[in-house]
């Protein structure tokens, strides 16, 4: 089959791999039709992400129908038309009976790998690292998805791919950014980041019954997208203002109630010699992730407020504002998205109408041009939003 | 453990003192000068603090640092011959002055002993430089340990666990265990070096729902016992596992090779088994990927196949 493999830092290439087998009792083969590059690939296509592997096949939103099952599979046949979320979780831990599917104790094989990072491992996740369980992606033809019974969300055949492939990740990552916010009428959010994932906490934190949603970010395009596709009530372009002033101006020196992180370890400052102090130091290695998104939602949110992170962080930060945290009671959320439970209720979302994830996608090309894809979606070329793959 | 504690508390000795001598020669050289009878000036003070004291601090850190014990223990025996050689040089030098020269002849004999003290340490440590620690008796073993919570109930873990011969599946190892019917179980295994090892096992104390150990019989090739303790784990989360295991492996050829294959982490080996354990027992199968295709085993950490699908 075909299939993007990670070759090296800033080089992937469409290739020839053997098709996948079934591997376990529990396991299903999917016939991919429609995939996405992720903000969070471009973690491992800059090479941020450690224990990637030449060879590695990338990608871990993708959806298509199941042409094999393994003796173990009874909830799926098939023909069956799913999406496939992005943690692989087996349903039988203690994580995963308390819904918390991206911290599964069980899929990771290599746990002793994120153990020597993290503390403790954490799920294994398609395509991503070899610390992260060494599982082949899906921005292929087919992919093997382990705990088929657990995992696969079923989809009608009414509803165009577009609509449901983010159930995948994105949408659910978006949505628990808002939803960890525990959101009352009347609050204010600030979204920091307005790639897919921001738009979907943007949109999220507005269903949720936030009063006003302020987006973030350095591209026209993106904010314009964030005001007219998410529907966020302001937007700051901090290349043009102070971020911090132009919140306390928008919230009368509060500051926001709720700060979502949704741009990550590779952030962004106007601020030149602090973004050269953090790009140094993660030349070095002393520092993996630059968190200046992070830094300033802390230092923007309002006492007593919530910091919701949902942007990828891979190891260590530095400069971490620790006395505004602890001193104005501040409190932290994060995690990857534990996207199990959200794919029932936020698809009878999209059924009824109330959202419609599609407005995210700028570009749609064959499978075979995903090594274009990443390097637009990186440099943001020709407006660049969100890049679908077809096989 | 007797000879083993003895070692250590010697090597911790001696790097405590590494450390004490070095401080006082680097803070204090003309104090020492005049201790050990040698003439204090400028240059034999320099000589104290930089060729005595900074070594002393460097081996004493690096003793009580527990990496490699043995090669600083080493660098303390250089350094104590090194000592002796000046010893001997201010010896020659002292002359008539008989009480200077008394006092660097007692300087000279306590640092002969304490030589004698590092190459009786640095020998031992050199000769047991595997992660291998003394049994009883003097013996080499290799002792592992490890805990997991598995989450289904305590009567289902023990059950599992104590029907042997479920072990293989989640114990790399171990090709098989056969009750042969008499109480007692016939082991097979991958040996070092494409080799099999079979040996038979009794359970030697079990109590139902709470633990389960056992003992190898006979003569057995690679002697072993394991013990493993469950306990219902708090607020319902299901059952806390914790085993320990002993290989007893016979001195020569064979022996070295079981340690070799059990590795400089024989705790990470077991904690690989456990987690085999878990899945088995809270997925019904193995995890795998393709990186990982025999599920978690820590020696994939360093070769791990390429994330996609191997050859047909």
């Amino acid at each position: 089959m075909r299939a993007t493999v990670w070759m090296d830092k800033t080089h992937v290439e469409v290739q020839d791999v053997p098709d996948p087998q079934i591997l376990n009792a529990r396991d299903a083969i999917v016939k991919i039709s429609s995939t996405a590059i992720c903000g969070s690939d471009l973690h491992l296509y800059n090479g941020f992400i450690p224990t990637m592997r030449k060879g590695d096949i990338l990608g871990h939103e993708f959806m298509g129908e199941v042409v094999e099952i393994g003796s173990a599979v009874t909830t799926l046949k098939v023909g069956d038309r799913v999406v496939v979320p992005f943690p692989i979780a087996c349903g039988g831990c203690g994580a995963c009976e308390r819904g918390l599917t991206s911290v599964c104790e069980n899929s990771n094989p290599n746990a002793t790998m994120a153990e020597k990072v993290m503390g403790h491992a954490t799920a294994g996740i398609f395509g991503y690292s070899h610390m992260l369980g060494g599982f082949p992606g899906g921005q292929a033809e087919y992919a093997r998805v382990p705990f088929a019974d657990v995992g696969p969300f079923k989809v009608a055949d009414d509803i165009p791919d577009e609509q449901v492939l983010f159930l995948s990740d994105i949408l659910p990552t978006g949505y628990m950014g808002a939803e960890m916010c525990d959101l009352t009428p009347g609050d204010v959010v600030a979204v920091w980041g307005a790639g897919p994932v921001g738009q979907f906490a943007i949109a999220s934190a507005r269903l949720l019954g936030a009063d006003r949603v302020i987006a973030i970010d350095r591209f026209p395009y993106r904010l314009r997208m964030a005001r007219d596709g998410a529907g966020a009530t302001d937007v700051i372009n901090y290349e043009d203002v102070p971020v911090l002033e132009a919140l306390d101006d928008l919230t009368a020196g509060r500051g926001p109630d709720a700060c979502i992180d949704a741009a990550g370890l590779e952030s962004h400052i106007d601020v030149g010699p602090l973004q050269a102090y953090d790009r140094a130091k993660q030349l070095v290695m002393a520092e993996t992730d630059r968190p200046h998104a992070l830094r300033e939602a802390i230092m923007a949110c309002a006492n007593g407020g919530v910091v919701s992170v949902i942007g990828v962080y891979g190891g260590f930060v530095d400069k971490f504002p620790m006395g505004a945290f602890m001193n104005r009671s501040l409190r932290m959320r994060s995690g990857q998205c534990h996207v199990h439970r959200y794919m029932e209720p936020l698809m009878e979302r999209i059924r009824s109408g109330e959202l419609d994830p599609s407005f995210v996608i700028t570009h749609r090309m064959s499978l075979e041009d995903a090594p274009r894809g990443y390097q637009m979606f990186r440099d943001k070329e020709d407006n660049c939003e969100k890049v679908v793959l077809s096989p | 453990m007797g000879n083993d504690d003895r070692t250590r508390r010697l090597v911790n000795g001696l790097g405590l003192f590494s450390l004490g001598l070095g401080v006082a020669q680097l803070a204090a050289p003309g104090a020492m000068n005049r201790l050990i009878g040698a003439k204090d000036d400028t240059r034999t003070r320099a000589v104290q603090r930089w060729l005595g004291g900074a070594r002393e601090v460097v081996a004493g850190t690096g003793i009580e640092s527990g990496r490699s014990p043995a090669v600083w223990l080493w660098t303390r025996v250089a350094g104590d011959i090194v000592d002796l050689g000046m010893l001997g040089t201010v010896l020659g030098r002292s002359g008539r002055r008989a009480k200077t020269r008394g006092r660097t002849a007692v300087a000279t004999a306590a640092v002969a002993g304490v030589t004698a003290a590092d190459l009786l340490a640095a020998l031992r440590l050199s000769r047991d430089d595997t992660d291998a620690g003394y049994l009883g008796n003097g013996r080499r073993g290799i002792e592992a340990k490890g805990a997991v919570t598995v989450n289904r109930p305590v009567g289902e873990v023990f059950a599992y666990w104590r029907d042997l011969e479920n072990l293989p599946r989640f114990m790399t190892h171990v090709q098989s265990v056969r009750h042969r019917g008499d109480g007692r179980w016939r082991w097979r295994a991958n040996g070092p070096a494409g080799m099999d090892v079979e040996w038979d096992a009794d359970i030697t104390e079990e109590r139902t729902d709470e633990f389960i150990a056992w003992q190898s019989v006979g003569e057995a090739s690679v002697a072993n016992s394991g013990r493993v303790e469950f306990r219902p784990a708090p607020r319902g989360r299901g059952t806390e596992v914790r085993v320990r295991l002993t290989y007893d492996p016979p001195v020569g050829k064979l022996g070295a090779a079981v340690a070799k294959l059990f590795g400089a982490a024989p705790d990470q080996q077991v904690r690989d088994e456990l987690r085999r354990f878990k899945q088995v027992l809270e997925t019904g199968e193995v995890v795998r990927s393709e990186g990982t295709p025999e599920g978690a085993k820590s020696r994939r950490t360093v070769a791990q196949r390429p994330a996609q699908p191997a050859p047909a």
